[in-house]
Formats: structure tokens, sequence, C-alpha cells
């Protein structure tokens, strides 16, 4: 059992007053006084829709917001849910909050809210993120149902998203899980999931809190540890995600949370995926993978501009980086003009020989991670431009080969990783 | 007369050999603590060689651009440098010892001053390595940042980051050294004068216009430039 010292004596006093629960649903807070509300409501309706009968808690792990995101939390009353959705509960429906530092970590509110689990004995837990404004009572429903009815210790969402939302989960994130580990689980960096007590208490006594984990791309290491624990995992569709707003300007800080994240967990599982091969689909509820063809204003010239640029200032970071040949490939690339394609094999072995790079240290680690943004954007021209005028069913496609290709050169990892140099 | 050159040539062939047999053992001890000396560097340079090379120290002076320096220079590696900068120093400590023991007048206070400057020697090469992987860790920072925030002449801005630190190390080296204290406190004076100088100048110049491009970029082509980009990466 993990040790609870990091929670506070008043939050520990708010969960011994609740008592065990059946249900925990964690909301991890920063200033979202805006959208809070509406998600907490869809919680509530769909706990009491649900799961009438059980005993449920909805923890609010707030990173010191300055807006009153935790007294609204606290301050919903379930009458007012009540009355809005004709539904009644047999159980008190609790909802606490607890500070757990004055700046955003969602480590350490992933980590709050796992302890909370952990000593209120949950049997299925629930994440939800607080950006999530079109989350419907169903999310509850499809996430904590596959857990507390049938058995499974993760449940990973998949979404209908526009084709070109979440580019580096489709053309990163999701190919490379996959390959590597041998699950195709969709959202491997998931926004909202579910997970059972066995495997909360199994993260919380196993994940390196001390050493850096407390930053953020939690959610990710999560996933890989439920893949690598040998935990059950499936799928649920959820419908529409709004993506979140970000602009060019965040992509360093999305990649060192994510593709960070996941360079630095492949060393720690070695072990395990360097002895996989092929990939299993995982059980899915609803669909696996649902695109829409709404047209995406995208910048596709400053994308080009900004590879080219990447690729002629970086070149002695390059060299630190990736082999000769593919250096060389990159450098024949740039130099074209509208023709101008960054093939799949191409990216699948960059982003390998990265991987690689940042397993032994060549430079910086983070400056790896800095020097992969610009390659990704040409990636991101490429997918946009092949994928212009194509059917939800073709972009499926081209995302289908982007996997083999990364299962097919896994073997060109694995000798990288292997080599002294 | 006869006598008399009979016995100086005795009397210097005496003393020569007074004196060989005063030195001759010297000398052995000198030949062996030279002889022991280049044996103990030997061991020294071969144990030091594969601890830098377990601790990947190459990579550490790649990082540090020493290497692109040493290859320039037709040098051989960062680790073979300093195995063999250790392995002199060693070898030329024990010679020295050698020497002082011959007992010649002047020569001792040498080699005792010698024996003093090692240490601001090697505490020299010590700020000098670590100066010039702090330098090529900013500049390398400042390159990434610049390329990522599209920021123009991202390269000029890595050189001056580099050269700005390198200075600095440069002077504090020469202090460590005690070598022209005073020439190398004025030139950095005059150096970092005249870059900030410049750096006035050409922003006073160039200002009017960097500043409007800069308002431009900040407020109209990038607000326009970003509605026009909806993509979000997770």
């Amino acid at each position: 059992m993990e040790d609870g010292n990091f929670l506070t004596d008043d939050f520990l006093r708010q969960l011994i007053n609740v008592g065990e629960v059946d249900i925990l649903v964690g909301l991890p807070t920063h200033n979202n006084a805006k959208t809070v509300d509406s998600i907490v409501h869809a919680i509530r309706t769909g706990i009491l829709r649900g799961f009438p009968r059980e005993r449920a808690v909805i923890i609010n792990a707030d990173g010191g917001s300055r807006d009153g995101t935790p007294e609204l939390i606290t301050g919903i009353s379930i009458d007012d849910v009540r009355r809005a959705s004709s539904v009644y509960a047999l159980r008190t429906l609790h909802a606490i909050s607890t500070k757990y530092a004055s700046t955003q970590q969602s480590g350490v509110a992933l980590r709050t809210i796992l302890a909370a689990a952990e000593l209120l004995r949950a049997k299925a837990c629930l994440v939800v993120s607080p950006e999530s404004e079109n989350i419907t009572p169903e999310w509850v429903s499809n996430l904590v149902r596959p857990v507390y009815y049938d058995g499974f210790d993760l449940v990973s969402p998949t979404y209908c998203r526009n084709k070109f939302d979440g580019l580096l989960m489709t053309n990163l994130l999701y190919p490379m899980v996959r390959a590597l580990y041998g699950v195709r689980v969709h959202e491997s960096y998931m926004s909202e999931f579910g997970f059972s007590g066995r495997l909360a208490s199994q993260f919380l006594g196993q994940n390196r809190w001390n050493e850096g984990a407390g930053e953020n791309g939690i959610e990710l290491r999560f996933t890989l540890a439920a893949v690598t624990g040998g935990f059950r995992i499936c799928q649920s569709f959820l419908g529409k995600k709004d993506p979140a707003e970000r602009r060019a300007a965040d992509l360093v800080p999305t990649l060192r949370q994510s593709v960070g994240v996941l360079f630095s967990a492949l060393e720690a599982d070695f072990q395990v995926w360097s002895g996989v091969s092929g990939s299993q689909e995982v059980p899915t509820t609803g669909s696996d993978q649902e695109l829409v063809l709404d047209p995406l204003r995208v910048n596709r010239k400053r994308l080009r501009e900004m590879f080219v640029r990447g690729v002629s200032e970086l070149e002695s970071v390059f060299q630190s980086i990736l082999s000769p040949s593919t250096l060389a490939e990159l450098k024949r690339i740039a130099g074209l003009e509208e023709q101008f394609r960054y093939p799949a094999e191409l990216w699948v072995k960059t982003v390998y020989e990265f991987a690689a790079a940042y397993q032994k240290s060549v430079i910086s680690r983070d400056h790896i991670i800095q020097a992969l943004a610009p390659l990704f954007r040409g990636r991101v021209y490429t997918f946009v431009v092949e994928n212009r005028n194509g059917s939800a069913n073709d972009v499926a496609n081209n995302i289908e080969a982007l996997c083999l290709e990364f299962e097919r050169l896994k073997p060109y990892l694995l000798e990288m990783w292997k080599s002294k140099e | 007369m006869r006598e008399m050159i009979v016995n100086e040539l005795t009397q210097a062939v005496q003393d020569l050999a007074r004196g060989f047999a005063h030195y001759l053992p010297r000398l052995i001890v000198m030949l062996i603590l030279a002889f022991v000396g280049w044996m103990i560097a030997y061991v020294v340079k071969v144990v030091l060689r594969s601890i830098l090379r377990f601790i990947k120290f190459d990579r550490l002076s790649e990082n540090a651009g020493a290497s692109q320096l040493l290859a320039k220079a037709a040098l051989p590696s960062a680790t073979e440098m300093l195995s063999r900068f250790v392995f002199w120093v060693t070898w030329l400590g024990f010679i020295l010892l050698g020497v002082s023991v011959l007992g010649i007048l002047g020569l001792q206070e040498q080699i005792a001053r010698f024996f003093l400057f090692l240490p601001r020697l090697f505490v020299a090469v010590l700020i000098l390595f670590f100066g010039m992987l702090a330098a090529g860790f900013s500049a390398r920072a400042a390159l990434l940042a610049a390329v990522n925030a599209n920021v123009p002449s991202p390269r000029l801005l890595s050189l001056a980051v580099r050269s700005i630190i390198m200075v600095f190390v440069l002077s504090i080296v020469f202090e460590e050294l005690g070598l022209a204290e005073e020439t190398m406190l004025v030139a950095f004076g005059i150096a970092f004068g005249a870059l900030m100088l410049g750096l006035a100048i050409a922003f006073g110049i160039g200002g009017k216009d960097l500043a409007r491009r800069f308002l431009e970029e900040k407020f109209v082509r990038n607000k326009k430039e970003q509605d026009e980009d909806e993509l979000s990466p997770l």
C-alpha cells in the first residue's frame, strides 16, 4: 500500500467521513470555473442514472485555482441534478476537494486521486478532464461499466474526431505504442479514463513519484503501466471530443509530455517491449475510431517552411541524433518545393532514431525532444496534403499503413537500441 | 715543476672523480625516478583512458564543442588528449623531481614554481572544459528555442550566446593561470563594451523596423496564422 503521507490532514478527514465507496470520480482542476459546472453536472447525472445503488464520490484535486473552481464543485447541490435530470440516488453522492499544490501538476493530481481511491477501497474509478466541455452522462457509464461489471482494469476512450485532429496521436503515439507494446490502444494519452482499484494501487506503488514523475504526461505512463503489468484493457467509444485549444507554440511542451514520456518509458520497459512482435486488438465497445471530414483551416505553407528551416538550421543537432543516411534523406526532401513529402518509412526511421538517441542521451534529452518539433511539422504537412481529399476510410487506411510501417521497422529500433554507440 | 703539474692533474682527476662519484648516484636516482615516473604515468594514462571511455567523455566533449575544435586541428579525441596530457604532466613531475635530486642550484626554485603552478593549470583546464560544455549547451538551447519559435537568424543568436559565455570563460581561465591578467581584463572590457555598444547601435538604428515587425508578427500576422491553423496535436 502506498504511503499516503503527502495527503493533507484535512483531506484525510474528509475521506474518513466519506468511508468506503464503490465508484470514485477524479476531477483534476486548475482555474476551470468556466467549464467545471457542466462537467460536474454530467458526472452526477451519469452516476445517478447508471449507478443509483452504488456508493460514489467525486474527488477534486485542485492545483491552486484562483477562480473558485473547488467551491463550485463542492457547492453544486445534488438536488439541482435530480431536478434537472429526474433521476434519484439511493445513496449519498459526496463531492470533496483538496488543493495538492499552488501550481498545476497533473502527476501530483493523479497521485492524489489514486491515493484517495486506495484509501476508500473504490472498486471502479474514473478520471475526467476539466476541459471536456462536451462530456455527457453516458461517458461515466461507458468508462465505469466495463470496470465495475466486466472486470476490466483500464478503459481507454475512443472519440469521434476530425481527421486532422490529434495528429501527434495518429502519427506517432498510437503507431509507436502499438508497434512496441503490441496493443492497439488508440488513445494512450488519455484525458478521460476508467480504471480499477487494483490498477490504481499497483501504479501508486510502482511509479517513481519522486523522480520527476510529478510532471505532466502521467496519463501515458498510466496506460503503459497497465499494458506492461498485464492488466485487462478495453476501449469505450465516448462520442465527439472538442479539441483542446492549443497554439503552434504549445507543440514543444506537448511533445515533452507525450513523446518524452514514451521515450523515457521505453528504457524501463525494454524487457517487455523487446520481446513483443505484431499487435493485438483490445476489446472495444462502440467504434474504435470515428473520423469526421469537416474542413479545418491548416496553414500548410508555414508547416513546410518550419520543417525546411528546422532541417537547415538544426543540422548540427541532427548530426548527433540521426544516422547519416536519414539526415541526408531529410535534407533531400527539404529541398523539394511543392513535391515535398515526408514518406512514412523515413518518418518511422526518424522517430526510432530519436528514441535510440534519447536512450543513449547523445545530447540533452530535452533538446532531443525539442529537435523533433520541426520534423513533426513536416510529417503533419505530408499527412494533411495526402489526406486533404480523402474519405474517413482513406484516412483510417493511411493511419493503419503507418502503424504497419512502425511494426515492420521495429527490428531497426532494436538493433540501434542494442548497439553500444 | 713537473711534480706540480702531476699534482694538479691528479687533483683535477680526483676532483672529477669525486664530482662524478657525487653525481653518479644522484643521476642514477634521477634516471630511476624518470623510469618509475614513466611507468606510473603510463599506468595512470591507461586507467584514466578507460575511465573516460566508460563515462563517455568523448560525448561530453562533443556536446561542449571541444571535439569539433580538436578535429579541425587534426588532433586526437578528447579522451586521448586528456590522457596524454595527464601522462606528460605526471612524467614531467617525476623527471623534475629527479632533476631536483641532482641539487643544481637555481633549478630547484623553478621546479618548485612548476609544482605550485600545476594545481592552477589543472583548475584552468577544468574551467575551460566545463565552460565549453556550458557554452555548447546554452548555444544549442538557444538555437532550438529560436527555431521552434520561428525567430529570425537562430544560428546567429546561438553563436552570440556561445561567444558571450566563452569570453567569460576565457577571462576566468587566464585569470586562474595568472597570464596577462591586466591585458585580459582590458581586452575583456573592450570586447564586452564593444559588443554592448554594437548591440545598442544596432537596436537603436534597426529597432524601429524591428519593433514594427515584431508587433506586426505578434499581433497581426501571428493572429492571422493562428486563425488559419486549427490543428491540435493531441
